[in-house]
């Protein structure tokens, strides 16, 4: 693995180049069936307030028991970090009035969270890698959602998403410009949904990032950050920080001072503006929740989570480089995303030579399955040619039964109408001819018709493959390339 | 019928048991009882119909030979607890007529072994109180009263409508709450029993909070046997709490009778006051020797940190119910006072539906948790609190295996005559029982004698965590001394 880089892209001011500081606190929906501390269904899309229990809704009376599935799933997350796990923390209380928030207080970990320090690699582009340090990983409660547009003079609240998990993800600040940072978020999601611990489908509000932005002339002290808040797409994350950086410059080399702020990212407008002050922020009035005793777990059962992590990219991006000799930049392509490595593996189990072909089918994945994909806009996981399917082409160019060229033609007829390739090669004689005296007879034809060229071959040998392309189209592009080199190269005496 | 109505718990279940009279019998002559005592104030809400209705299934199943250790006895709730169809207040106008779909914990066991719900129990609002005058209904009056006046004394509180209710024969027996002393200083200010259990040892679920570390539910009844007897279905674990803990509940009336000979009984030298009043002081010197005649050895202990249990106790219960209170925001369920925004209708809200007191110690537990204070403040109290517990750890350690205090610094006062200018007047009654809060451990008033205006005063015993059965064993003792005393009826 490449050194990982300490810097950043600098931005140009005119006083010189800026470095950009950013930290993050990405906060990602915990997958399980019900809430953090209540029995409640984590469902997406209810009637509003119909995943509500007493607890929820803050009921007189009413008190958080935690949700023992929640609390695996954040120490198996913080293991997927590479993270220190705490075996004892502690649930506060976050004090603020807002009608999304029926207890006056969201239940989150302060000073004590579940999981410590530990780090995420990140992949940039050119095959560079950056170390992201992870300052915590805590449990808190999500809060519920107002709506504005329902009625003229009140609004309503939907308390459905009310006190479902979230774990806060917080780096620390060592993502230097908006490349690593939109990579830093691409490779958490990555991680989160290989552990299964968090779908991080970002439309839907599953995993949103705020984002702690400063800029400094490079080794200088850390500027003053502002931090912009609940951006739900890696685009807008690398816009809000492009922005951010140069609205911060500019203020700066006005002579001016950067405010300690709260802003909001407007992707219509690619600014961001002011949302609150520092002297308007909350007194949140933490203090250790009394109705819930310190959480506290053995290191076997650590252990026991740790022993059925599945695979995660980055071990499984070694495995496919050391295994199949795929370049880096390949086996990263692969496991980026959960979906692709695990059809990219499905088509390695259904090879007949997984050996001999487990780099050409990483080849067809990536260019010619992701190419087609990508050209309709459509997802690996409703893919019209499957794993099995193209497992069946990559056997059938493996063995020589079809050229290379056939089996793209063939990919064609499986995606558009589907099939069995190997019965599709047989029914539509699309089989690769090897019988040399069929072969030979179509050489001879093509040499005697073409008398000048042959005689030009022995002075320019390059010239043979106008002969291999002319025997190759006359055979329907069925004969076998190599048969076809080699009995010209005999017949032209080259 | 009023002959009904003065048995005593265990009395009672022999009338049923034997079929001498009826649950029903037993339920009318406590509900005509309630309605010739609404001078007291004691009930905010009468249930009969549900009362009728739960004596005549109790009746039923008594007569199939099914009915559970409290089948058919009377008994008032408290208005902290939610009542599953039956408003619950809290006795704060904040919560309005809020009526729960649920029941707690603690009163759905009760209904599990056949107790009757007579209805539902004044109390100070949020149970912030040492007199019972917060309520949003008004104060409770003590059906005592000093020989020869006719001044309405207080309670005590925050269970004053249980204290009173118990000593009036309005039920025979109450649930309650203890936060800082309001179950031990009621029933001391009416001369019946009161046992505050260890933390975690009843479920809080279902419970209004107040201040959720130090929050305890218990019973008031007219002996030290009654109170063992509701103690026992009121307490176990509960997977809906996770504070309650998960011990079994042993049966505390085979604790009454035991012997205490050789028990150690440790008399704390920093609970004699300064100022202290001379039949305090007689009363505490009796409470010893009776223990002592029975058997107990005497030994004096100290409890070095005790002087700062009451300051410190009045950081961390605002501090907690500041945020406990937040809820109450006008939003989803009881009183709502507009306002042009949201702002607005909170401060509307929670201005109109407090009182006074609940004002109060939600603005002091939001200052002393509030940034820049919360070190000097709610942190330094926590560490106090851990001191506190060790001084009595040290002291059990020493082989004590309880301790006797006064429970009250007074007898009863008149409503209104204290803590109008200052309110620390009024949290210093909680001076002998709030320790016991702050260290999580089991207490209990019992009915010791009376000061020389003939008002009751009691005396609390403190017990180790999750042995309630020693001071049930101690408190008969004193109980068998001191005899049985009740009001001279003038409702």
């Amino acid at each position: 693995m490449n050194a990982s880089v300490r810097q950043g892209k600098l931005i140009k001011g005119q006083t010189g180049d800026w470095e950009v500081v950013i930290g993050m606190e990405v906060h990602a929906q915990v997958t399980s069936q019900s809430k953090l501390f209540s029995g409640a269904s984590t469902e997406f899309g209810g009637e509003p307030n119909s995943h509500v229990s007493l607890v929820d809704a803050a009921m007189p009376g009413m008190l958080p028991v935690i949700n023992a599935e929640c609390v695996r799933q954040a120490v198996r997350t913080g293991l997927g970090l590479n993270a220190a796990i705490n075996l004892r923390s502690v649930f506060d209380r976050k004090n603020y009035f807002y009608p999304d928030s029926p207890q006056g207080y969201q239940i989150s970990q302060y000073k004590s969270p579940i999981v410590g320090e530990g780090d995420v690699v990140v992949e940039l582009d050119g095959g560079k890698v950056a170390t992201i340090g992870i300052e915590r990983l805590h449990l808190e409660q999500d809060a519920g959602k107002l709506l504005h547009d329902q009625s003229p003079s009140m609004s309503f609240v939907d308390l459905n998403r009310c006190g479902v998990a979230l774990m806060e993800i917080v780096s620390k600040p060592d993502i230097r410009d908006a490349e690593q940072a939109k990579a830093y978020v691409t490779k958490l999601r990555s991680i989160l949904r290989y552990l299964g611990t968090c779908d991080g489908d970002m439309e839907k509000g599953s995993l949103r990032a705020d984002v702690n932005v400063s800029v400094r002339k490079p080794g200088g002290p850390l500027g003053t950050r502002c931090e912009i808040k609940n951006m739900n797409s890696i685009t807008f994350i690398g816009q809000a920080i492009e922005y951010e950086a140069r609205r911060q410059i500019e203020i700066l080399e006005d002579g001016g001072a950067i405010d300690q702020e709260t802003r909001l990212y407007d992707p219509n407008k690619g600014e961001t503006r002011s949302m609150r002050s520092k002297e308007e922020a909350h007194d949140y009035r933490y203090f250790p929740d009394p109705d819930l005793l310190p959480l506290e777990f053995d290191q076997a059962f650590v252990d026991a989570l740790k022993a059925e992590l599945p695979e995660l990219p980055d071990q499984k991006k070694t495995r496919f480089v050391a295994d199949f000799g795929l370049s880096a930049y390949d086996a990263s392509v692969l496991v980026a995303e959960r979906e692709s490595a695990v059809f990219y593996e499905t088509v390695l189990d259904r090879l007949a030579n997984r050996a001999r072909d487990g780099k050409v089918a990483a080849n067809w994945v990536i260019n010619e399955l992701f190419g087609r994909l990508n050209k309709e806009g459509r997802d690996i996981t409703d893919s019209p040619v499957n794993a099995e399917q193209l497992a069946a082409i990559i056997d059938l160019i493996g063995e020589g039964t079809i050229s290379g060229k056939i089996a793209k033609d063939l990919f064609e007829i499986v995606w558009q109408e589907g099939g069995d390739p190997r019965a599709l090669v047989e029914s539509r004689g699309m089989k690769q001819v090897t019988d040399l005296s069929a072969i030979e007879k179509v050489v001879d034809d093509i040499i005697a018709a073409n008398p000048d060229k042959a005689a030009q071959v022995k002075d320019k040998p390059q010239s043979l493959g106008w002969f291999v392309g002319q025997v190759m189209k006359a055979s329907g592009g069925k004969a076998n390339p190599q048969s076809v080199n080699d009995l010209l190269k005999s017949k032209l005496g080259v | 019928m009023t002959d009904l109505t003065s048995l005593t718990l265990a009395e009672a279940r022999k009338g049923l048991a034997d079929k001498t009279f009826t649950s029903l019998e037993l339920t009318d002559a406590h509900l005509s009882a309630i309605e010739a005592a609404r001078v007291l104030n004691a009930f905010v809400m009468e249930t009969p119909d549900q009362a009728r209705d739960m004596a005549k299934a109790a009746d039923d199943k008594i007569a199939r030979g099914e009915g559970g250790p409290l089948a058919g006895v009377p008994l008032g709730i408290k208005d902290l607890y939610a009542t599953k169809g039956v408003r619950t207040t809290a006795c704060s106008k904040i919560l309005g007529n809020f009526v729960p779909t649920y029941e707690s914990t603690v009163t759905s066991q009760l209904w599990r072994d056949g107790a009757v719900m007579l209805g539902k129990l004044n109390n100070d609002e949020f149970a912030m109180g040492s007199a019972n005058e917060t309520s949003c209904f008004g104060p409770v009056g003590n059906p005592w009263r000093r020989e020869g006046s006719n001044t309405t004394l207080v309670p005590g509180g925050s269970s004053g409508g249980s204290a009173s209710a118990v000593a009036a024969l309005l039920c025979m027996g109450a649930t309650a709450t203890d936060t800082g002393g309001s179950i031990r200083q009621p029933a001391a200010f009416t001369a019946t029993v009161g046992i505050k259990p260890t933390y975690g040892r009843c479920s809080r679920w279902g419970i209004v909070a107040f201040a959720s570390s130090l929050d305890q539910a218990g019973p008031i009844a007219r002996s030290v046997r009654d109170s063992a007897m509701l103690l026992r279905s009121m307490a176990g674990h509960d997977p809906k709490d996770t504070t309650s803990v998960d011990v079994a509940v042993p049966d505390y009336e085979a604790a009454i009778g035991k012997s205490v000979k050789g028990m150690r009984i440790g008399i704390p030298k920093e609970y004699r006051l300064d100022g202290m009043p001379a039949e305090i002081e007689k009363l505490w010197s009796e409470g010893a020797a009776w223990l002592k005649a029975a058997g107990a050895e005497l030994v004096e202990v100290s409890l070095p940190h005790t002087k700062y249990a009451l300051p410190a106790y009045y950081i961390v219960a605002p501090a907690e119910a500041s945020s406990n209170l937040a809820r109450y925001d006008g939003v989803r369920y009881g009183l709502r006072e507009q306002g042009k925004n949201i702002i607005e209708q909170y401060e509307n809200t929670r201005a109109e539906g407090f009182g006074a007191e609940v004002r109060r110690r939600v603005m002091i537990g939001t200052y002393v948790l509030s940034a820049g204070y919360y070190d000097a403040y709610y942190l330094r109290a926590q560490k106090v609190r851990t001191l506190i517990k060790k001084d009595f750890e040290d002291c059990f350690a020493r082989g004590v295996d309880a301790i006797l205090t006064p429970a009250t610094p007074s007898a009863a006062f008149g409503i209104g005559e204290k803590g109008g200018a200052d309110p620390v007047e009024m949290y210093l009654n909680d001076i002998f029982t709030v320790t016991v809060n702050m260290a999580g451990l089991p207490g209990i008033a019992v009915p010791a004698g009376k000061d020389a205006q003939g008002l009751p005063l009691g005396l609390q015993l403190i017990g180790r965590p999750f042995d309630e059965e020693t001071l049930f064993s101690l408190g008969e003792v004193i109980e068998q001394a001191a005899g049985r005393f009740t009001p001279a009826r003038w409702w």
